[in-house]
């Protein structure tokens, strides 16, 4: 029997076929590459909104909500902001506004934990001003750069049957 | 004249390094792929607010209901207009009740464009508590905060 040469020898060495590995490498991180998409965080605001409002016996002890009535043009953009009979300029007065009212104490006693606001928005605004309505009433950034909470008790007065066009 | 034989020598580069930085860019990439964006879409450009951080723990199984600054809502690839909504959301409901949970602890997330009308969304809301959803969680996009 023939005995082959190399393998007797003993000196060949064995080199690894690395193309189609790498070639593989390469398109796996090409298709991560592609797929990388930078994500916005996202946040939510929660709201707890039963059907009939439940403003039932056992709320008779809570305080009444504040009012908040924002009206749109005829474009949807934000005409006005009325807190009960206070009328705002911006969301900033907004929020100092809120602020003057419930101050700045937290926790489940504090007046801010007890205030509920009803936002009542004309159908036509841009949703974008009731965000920005949201976020003035339910707290700030502070200057560190944390959030202080303000009135996290939202509901909103159900849709006029006239509202929709 | 003696003639010199051809040596038989291949360069070949080192490709360690080359692979080392290849799989550890793979890593890089693989490890920042959000699956969990799933509930994004494209097409809702949500209001911005300097509040809206993420949850500290994610909801369990929400309904997420996309409404388009037209006022349709995007469900399973397909759109339909708020006020044709009741029937989808029965069904959510009756699913949420064979599972033997309470409707009132569901959660629904609700991603409204920016431009969309505030009453379509209020219309949205009243359709999902006829059907006795309760927590609602009005998403949006996290703005960084404005310097003092």
């Amino acid at each position: 029997m023939k005995i082959r040469k190399s393998a007797a020898s003993g000196n060949d060495k064995v080199e690894m076929q690395m193309t189609p590995m790498i070639d593989i490498v390469f398109q796996l991180l090409t298709f991560f590459v592609m797929s990388f998409k930078i994500a916005v965080q996202e946040g939510d605001f929660n709201v707890k909104m039963p059907l009939a409002a439940a403003s039932s016996a056992e709320t008779i002890e809570e305080l009444p909500p504040i009012k908040l009535r924002l009206t749109a043009n005829e474009k949807g953009q934000l005409s006005g902001i009325h807190m009960g009979e206070r009328s705002l300029p911006s969301f900033k007065e907004l929020n100092a506004a809120i602020i003057e009212l419930v101050g700045t104490d937290s926790g489940p006693s504090s007046l801010a934990a007890q205030t509920e606001v009803e936002i009542d928005a004309d159908y036509d605004l841009r949703y974008e001003n009731v965000v920005e309505a949201i976020t003035a009433i339910s707290g700030y950034v502070d200057k560190t750069g944390h959030i202080v909470k303000l009135i996290e008790k939202l509901k909103f007065v159900p849709p006029k049957p006239g509202d929709s066009p | 004249m003696a003639k010199r034989k051809k040596l038989d020598i291949s360069a070949e580069g080192d490709m360690t390094p080359m692979i080392d930085m290849t799989f550890q860019l793979i890593a890089f990439f693989m490890v920042l792929l959000n699956f969990a964006e799933g509930d994004q879409d494209a097409r809702i450009k949500l209001p911005s607010s300097e509040l809206a951080k993420p949850p500290d723990a994610a909801l369990e199984a929400p309904l997420i209901l996309q409404l388009t600054e037209q006022g349709n809502v995007l469900v399973i690839g397909d759109s339909v207009p708020v006020a044709d909504m009741s029937r989808y959301l029965r069904t959510e409901a009756e699913l949420i009740k064979r599972q033997q949970k309470p409707v009132a602890e569901a959660s629904v997330i609700i991603r409204a464009d920016r431009g969309t009308k505030t009453g379509l969304v209020q219309e949205l809301i009243k359709k999902c508590q006829e059907q006795g959803f309760e927590k609602f969680a009005l998403r949006a996009r996290q703005e960084r905060s404005r310097s003092p």
